[in-house]
């Protein structure tokens, strides 16, 4: 096992290499100067001549890469170009956030979307299986941008109970952070257990006529036994997969519910560098959402082999 | 003995029952982050109104845009109009508790002249040294005289950086922990969340500061923003959206304040940048003409902004004594444009709008797109990605476009960056010769009669010609909590924090 953890971590240098390649050209097709961006309203040409000059941007492509790739085997992945910091810092930063907001709504997903799935799939249509599969088709069709706003407006502004927006960092107030962090992890949360629940209603449906669950209820074994131990465990393999996709995402960063509930993760973060054009941000935090979606992809791996010994290297 | 037992039970009564003295913390939702915390380095409007609290400069400006001391007590010109004295203030301190005086004033001239990231330059190009006449007093020397210095030193420009904390490091430093000598200090930056600032104890007017904490939080949802003032998430909330006026006046928890702001926004016409100047539009001010004709910026102003803000035809606001009263707002006449298009020999006109793609500009688009088909105008919209749209602007790749500017306290700052042939914001690439002779003397002047003749008879060379068509001047709103006090909104928008208490 250790050796199979090993060698993916050896296969994801190349790819993460491959992936700032790709970001740094796209980069480079976007429309419009990033010198231009950068100056201010006045626009005044020396100071767009002075960015161009100081971030390398005259300079041809390869070049511009090569920069900033001297700086990464260093540990420096450059600084803001709007703000002046470094991006290290800034994704020091934002880092916990997103990685918060992202537990907080998987721990939703999965204990929503699981037991609704589970539930749904033993009672195959049965009021509980279509009032379910309604919620999830429900889950899957409401934009988070919308909900986000509505529960603001109920939650918040009407009944006063939980703050509109905003963020409070754990280590300054727990309870306040918690607060802070339960609208946008449900918005985020109940989209993904809809899709989690569908998942797990069809992994269990194509295991629940399978010879060996026959033979351990014919054992005598109790059906909740037979649901954990026989079915779910078997199911696991895809669950495991959506889960991890999910997480992957999240990482990413959840732009939209970021931006209605203003918490300042990963996702606002990159949207505004892309606007700005602040090259260094935006591929700084390509290269760790990479790192971290590989990171995932290798932990989903694991949790087969753990799943299911018979898929261990 | 008991009348001390006494004495000091009664002094405890009397402090458990006023309660702990809290500290007062406004909280202010930013519809846009500011960029470096530096008045040299920043370009954005929002960083001007964080600098407020940080800075301050050696001139402000008043309600009705009159200039007024602040660091500078006083100010006076030399007879030959090259040299401005400045008599500063005394008993000032930067957040460090290194002194204001004019060898600061001195560091920072040459700082916003010479340092390499400094978008201040343009602005100073023609003060040619600093002279140190005693401690409290400061020249600065011009190559030619140039009127608007004063209002240059009322915003950005003005604002007085520590020189102790400036030169320790290099700009990126400085930005990331700003010094300057304003109410507040700085206290932390949390990227795309909050800016704080904190009481600065030993500042010079004491009385005028009521508050102890500012927390400059970033909403960018106007939406966002609105429900967060409603459920108490912050004390003022900047930019209300037009459309939102009626929920923020008709809420008991909050008061609307506003004011007519100094900025216009206009479409920019291609009349001499390249290939696509080489249009009907471009090259004739009569077709230019009929298209203002055929545009009623009091409908735009009822559609697309609920009558929030306030039709004009000239780049100065009504609120700048520069405003030229004598030219009538034209428009809302389709009869009329379609006749003087076909004057101009034309019977249909198509022509590319291009403009940013923010919810705003493109519906102000929309509306100009369908009201000017009956006078004969065929418009075809481009709605690109703003950073997009401003680079085609500036390489002259556009028909028309739409355009906003956020105003500057002296008409020189929305007329001749957009009139003068060498204006930098100039990307039609007008050039009138005789406007040109008439701004650059305009610069010379100082006295406003005077001044405002040279304006109006450059305005009257320009409307006509119509290189740019205004269309509106962007309110300001703030919606704040009833418990705020002591806020006055000012034409520049920006948040000025004395006197400003929460009950």
């Amino acid at each position: 096992m250790l050796n199979y953890i090993l060698q993916r971590i050896a296969i994801s240098i190349p790819t993460l290499f491959l992936v700032t390649v790709i970001v740094f050209s796209l980069q480079q097709l976007l429309p419009g100067d990033a010198a231009v961006a950068l100056a201010g309203e006045e626009q005044d040409p020396e100071v767009i001549a002075f960015i161009r000059q100081k971030y390398h941007l005259d300079r041809p492509f390869p070049v511009q890469y090569y920069y900033w790739i001297r700086g990464v085997l260093t540990g420096d992945l450059g600084v803001s170009l709007r703000t002046q910091e470094p991006v290290t810092a800034l994704i020091a930063a934002k880092l916990p956030v997103t990685l918060e907001l992202a537990a907080l709504a998987m721990l939703i997903s999965l204990f929503i979307g699981i037991p609704a799935g589970i539930a749904s799939a033993i009672r195959k249509g049965s009021g509980w299986d279509y009032a379910a599969n309604f919620t999830a088709l429900a889950g899957l069709s409401i934009p988070n941008f919308w909900l986000g706003i509505l529960l603001i407006l109920l939650v918040s502004v009407q009944l006063g109970w939980l703050p509109a927006a905003g963020y409070v960092s754990p280590l300054e107030d727990p309870i306040e952070n918690l607060r802070h962090m339960i609208m946008p992890a449900l918005v985020l949360g109940t989209g993904l257990a809809a899709a989690m629940m569908r998942h797990t209603r069809g992994a269990m449906l194509s295991i629940i006529r399978q010879d060996y669950v026959r033979t351990a209820r014919a054992k005598g074994l109790r059906e909740r036994v037979v649901v954990v131990t026989h079915m779910l465990r078997n199911a696991l393999i895809p669950i495991i997969t959506i889960a991890a996709l999910q997480f992957g995402e999240l990482i990413a960063g959840a732009v939209l519910t970021e931006q209605v509930f203003t918490i300042p993760g990963f996702g606002k973060l990159i949207v505004d560098a892309v606007f700005n054009r602040d090259y260094a941000v935006v591929q700084g935090v390509v290269l760790c959402t990479a790192a971290g979606y590989i990171l995932v992809n290798l932990m989903a791996d694991v949790g087969y082999f753990l799943a299911n010994p018979k898929l261990r290297p | 003995m008991k009348a001390n037992f006494f004495a000091a039970a009664l002094a405890a009564t009397i402090i458990l029952v006023a309660g702990p003295v809290t500290a007062v913390e406004l909280r202010i939702g930013m519809q846009e982050e500011p960029d470096a915390l530096d008045p040299d380095q920043g370009g954005t409007y929002a960083g001007r109104v964080v600098f407020a609290a940080l800075f301050e400069k050696l001139i402000d400006i008043d309600r009705n845009l009159n200039f007024v001391p602040q660091l500078a007590r006083a100010w006076s010109w030399s007879s030959d109009k090259l040299a401005l004295t400045l008599e500063l203030r005394r008993g000032v301190k930067f957040h460090d508790g290194s002194p204001f005086n004019a060898a600061a004033v001195k560091f920072n001239i040459e700082r916003s002249k010479t340092l390499p990231a400094s978008r201040r330059k343009a602005e100073f190009s023609l003060i040619t040294s600093v002279d140190i006449v005693d401690e409290w007093t400061a020249r600065l020397n011009l190559s030619r005289p140039f009127a608007p210095l004063v209002a240059t030193l009322a915003d950005r420009a003005g604002m007085m950086v520590s020189p102790k904390a400036a030169s320790a490091g290099d700009g990126a430093a400085f930005a990331r922990s700003p010094v300057g000598t304003g109410p507040f200090r700085f206290i932390e930056r949390i990227a795309q969340q909050r800016i704080v600032v904190g009481k600065f104890a030993p500042y010079w007017n004491p009385a005028a500061i009521k508050i102890d904490k500012v927390i400059y939080l970033m909403t960018p949802d106007a939406a966002v923003r609105l429900a967060i003032l409603r459920s108490g998430g912050i004390d003022i909330m900047q930019r209300v959206a037009p459309t939102d006026l009626k929920q923020v006046r008709d809420d008991p928890k909050l008061r609307l304040l506003s004011t007519v702001g100094l900025g216009f926004s206009a479409l920019s016409i291609n009349v001499g940048h390249g290939a696509r100047s080489n249009t009907p539009l471009g090259a004739n001010a009569k077709v230019r003409r009929a298209l203002e004709l055929a545009i009623d910026r009091d409908i735009i102003n009822k559609v697309v902004y609920d009558g929030g803000y306030l039709a004009g035809n000239q780049p100065v606001a009504p609120a700048s004594p520069y405003y030229i009263k004598s030219l009538p707002i034209r428009g809302g006449d389709p009869r009329a444009a379609r006749a003087l298009l076909r004057e101009a020999g034309f019977d249909r006109l198509p022509f590319k709008l291009m403009v940013a793609n923010t919810t705003g500009d493109r519906q102000v688009a929309q509306v100009i797109q369908a009201m000017v088909k009956d006078a004969g105008f065929d418009v075809g919209l481009e709605a690109l990605e703003e950073t997009t749209a401003v680079n085609n602007w500036i390489a002259g790749n556009y028909d028309v476009f739409l355009f906003n500017w956020s105003g500057r306290a002296d008409p020189d700052g929305n007329i001749f960056p957009f009139f003068s042939c060498k204006g930098h914001q100039n990307n039609g690439k007008y050039c009138d010769r005789k406007v040109e002779r008439l701004l650059t003397k305009a610069r010379a002047v100082g006295e406003h009669g005077a001044r405002y003749r040279l304006y109006e008879q450059a305005a009257e060379i320009y409307m006509a010609a119509l290189p740019h068509i205004t269309l509106y001047h962007a309110n300001w709103f703030w919606g704040v909590t009833r418990r705020l006090s002591g806020f006055t909104p000012y034409p520049d928008g920006i948040i000025r924090l004395g006197g400003v208490t929460l009950n």
